[in-house]
């Protein structure tokens, strides 16, 4: 913030809301429109998931049966307070499904948490480096919420065929819910009903986490003895934020696939 | 003298629409969270071994609750501190002519 005499605020807001973008056009540093790649998402995100992969990888081949140690507590906590809500709200095989919801809470976990992180400290190291700009939170960044939806998606798309074979969703999606009479409108209903359900998921997630930094911003633009008790206060709010919307996101996975998955 | 009446237009329309973005997701969250934790402690106090359960079922609204309060008020904020986009389309035309 020692620079904050040399830009206004809403320079610092801007400068603060754009990625550190590789246009695929150009090959060059820049927006491209459709065919931009957001480096920072991409960079933070992977990064993330490699470290929580990395971490689970190494308890689960060290298992010990005794007294556990401090991690391998978590872990198992994690594992199984996960597989326990999954088994729950779906029923039938998990093997897939609760591996995929742990992964999820725990990505989007990690990724919310970089909102943590000072403001100003990852894009500092980053500018150092040679980037213009640096976002450090991922899952503010709207490509990568809504690729994690469009998985989700495609997955409901797939359960569904799966569960029920071909024929049955075609006629659930033709009969329900108004009854053979009303063929279009079924159809329709069904077609803005699947589709409403990535666009939530992935605009939950981003609004919440972009209001967050937002806010996050905004704090730091105020003098240190505002900074101090807001930033306290919101940081706190928002340690709740995080972890219900990773949380939110994982459990409407769940329930959008349990509900494919059995007949209406 | 013209020009600076236009902005200050826009500026005070763009501030009331700022605060009715922040104020009205702030009400409606309110509202939402005053009746959840309401009947959230209905339920409790009718079935307290159902607590832990309704606790987490009260969470997840929370979150969905939450999620557009959210966003009304990421777009309020910046629409107020960062580039206005009202604006800047004004001063565009009045800058091209």
């Amino acid at each position: 913030m020692s620079d904050m005499n040399t830009i206004t605020e809403s320079e610092y807001v801007q400068h603060h809301m754009q990625n550190w973008q590789l246009n695929l056009h150009t090959g060059m540093f820049g927006n491209g429109g459709f065919w931009t790649l957001d480096l920072d998402t991409i960079l933070v995100s992977v990064v993330l998931g490699v470290f929580f992969l990395a971490i689970f990888c190494w308890v689960s081949r060290r298992v010990v049966t005794g007294v556990p140690g401090r991690i391998q507590n978590a872990v198992e906590l994690a594992v199984d307070s996960v597989d326990n809500t999954v088994k729950e709200s779906f029923h039938g095989d998990r093997s897939t499904l609760a591996p995929m919801a742990l992964t999820i809470f725990l990505w989007v976990l990690l990724m919310n948490f970089m909102d943590l992180l000072p403001l100003d400290l990852l894009p500092r190291i980053f500018s150092a480096v040679g980037a213009p700009h640096f976002r450090a939170v991922p899952t503010a960044d709207l490509s990568l919420t809504l690729a994690m939806s469009l998985v989700v998606f495609a997955l409901l798309i797939f359960y569904n065929f799966k569960a029920k074979g071909f024929f049955a969703v075609a006629k659930e999606t033709m009969s329900r819910p108004f009854g053979w009479w009303m063929l279009p409108i079924n159809v329709l209903f069904r077609i803005i009903d699947e589709c409403v359900k990535p666009m939530s998921l992935a605009l939950r997630l981003f609004g919440n986490m972009f209001a967050g930094e937002l806010v996050f911003i905004l704090i730091a633009m105020m003098p240190w003895w505002g900074q101090a008790p807001l930033g306290v206060v919101w940081t706190l709010f928002h340690v709740l934020v995080i972890s219900i919307q990773a949380f939110i996101f994982m459990m409407l996975t769940i329930v959008y696939l349990s509900m494919a998955q059995e007949a209406h | 003298m013209d020009i600076a009446q236009m902005i200050a237009g826009v500026q005070g329309f763009t501030a009331i629409a700022g605060g009715l973005l922040i104020g009205l997701a702030a009400m409606g969250t309110a509202i939402g969270f005053g009746v959840l934790g309401g009947k959230f402690l209905e339920g409790v106090a009718r079935q307290p071994e159902l607590s832990p359960m309704l606790m987490v079922r009260m969470f997840l609204m929370a979150g969905l609750v939450d999620a557009f309060a959210a966003i009304s008020l990421a777009m309020g904020l910046l629409l107020m501190f960062s580039k206005n986009p009202f604006l800047s389309a004004v001063l565009e035309h009045v800058t091209g002519q």
